[in-house]
């Protein structure tokens, strides 16, 4: 992955409007944050290959990044993304990393399932 | 000598940091020891540092970090179960302990080792053990392997008492690194860390405690 670039993210963003498209979408601290510090509240959710379609998605931010995606009846959002890939599959491949280098957040479309 | 060790963790590297010295001591001496892995760590935070790995590309690269780690461990047979990182607690338990009564039946081992349930923190640690126990559970008491299950939870010590089996493997702290080495999208940073604090950083790998499983109904 690299760091992410606005308009190319943009402009892949664009070509998945307006499909049905796969979505994975995530956000997690670690299944170990509470145990390393007990104060912390742990939390975070997970949705792979939830099925939508949106009319519009936009990258916004100074980086990280926010990317929103306008449903018919409802959003898709995520914040903290920092990279990004168009892989070989053709999906495009969003994620935030900490600054300890760990995958916090990602946000991921496919024509296919993953 | 055990006739044969069976393995069952949730995450490929689960074997490495808290097991592989007790494994690669158990294979030099000639022990067969089936691994069994219920998912591929698809949804593991580290990629690498400097990351090389993305959500995408982590399960395959992650498999063949096993594969590698297993070669150095000894470990001659490795099964994938196929379950999805993050999951296994959401499972159906009976499904889940029906897939582990299939292997001890096939492998008959004397010795399994597990983690341990309700005390390993991570919530695929404790499905995992919970699904062992109650694999070995559905045997006559007399006929149950031992189990020897791994523990790490804070509150662990204050309500299952001190490990009973506390192994010095200092003799193989090579191996076992190598082994932790070959986890490398999930350790590097880690042992980074590690060469920079220098000093006594991974003195508390050469020393591996288990807690042998008390059946209800024995002594």
């Amino acid at each position: 992955m690299q760091p992410i670039n606005v308009e190319e993210v943009q402009d892949a963003l664009n070509r998945f409007a307006n499909q049905d498209v796969y979505l994975h979408l995530e956000t997690t601290n670690g299944a170990y944050a509470s145990h390393h510090n007990e104060g912390f509240f742990s939390a975070g959710a997970y949705i792979r290959n939830g099925r939508i379609r949106f009319s519009r998605g936009k990258i916004v931010g100074e980086g990280p990044y926010r990317v929103g995606l306008k449903l018919d009846l409802g959003w898709v959002y995520a914040e903290g993304l920092t990279d990004w890939i168009l892989n070989e599959k053709g999906q495009l491949l969003l994620a935030g990393v900490d600054y300890e280098g760990k995958l916090a957040v990602a946000l991921q479309l496919s024509r296919e399932p993953f | 000598m055990e006739r044969h060790i069976l393995v069952v963790f949730p995450h490929p590297d689960d074997e490495a940091f808290g097991v592989s010295g007790t494994l690669i001591l158990h294979a030099e001496n000639g022990t067969p020891i089936t691994y069994a892995c219920l998912t591929l760590g698809e949804m593991g935070r580290n990629m690498g540092k400097p990351p090389f790995a993305n959500r995408e590309t982590l399960p395959l690269i992650r498999k063949k970090e096993l594969e590698e780690a297993c070669k150095i461990i000894g470990i001659n047979d490795l099964r994938l179960l196929g379950f999805r990182d993050k999951t296994i607690e959401f499972e159906d338990e009976e499904m889940l302990a029906d897939r582990i009564s299939a292997i001890i039946a096939e492998t008959n081992p004397s010795l399994i080792i597990t983690f341990y349930p309700g005390y390993s923190v991570h919530p695929d640690h404790n499905a995992c053990g919970a699904a062992v126990i109650r694999a070995v559970e559905r045997l006559p008491l007399e006929k149950r392997p031992t189990v020897h299950c791994v523990a790490f939870s804070k509150n662990c010590e204050q309500e299952i008492g001190h490990p009973d089996i506390i192994r010095d493997v200092s003799s193989v702290i090579d191996k076992k690194i190598a082994a932790i080495k070959a986890h490398r999208s999930q350790t590097e940073g880690l042992m980074q860390g590690a060469a920079k604090r220098g000093g006594d950083a991974l003195t508390w790998l050469k020393t591996e405690a288990f807690w042998t499983y008390k059946w209800k109904g024995s002594n």
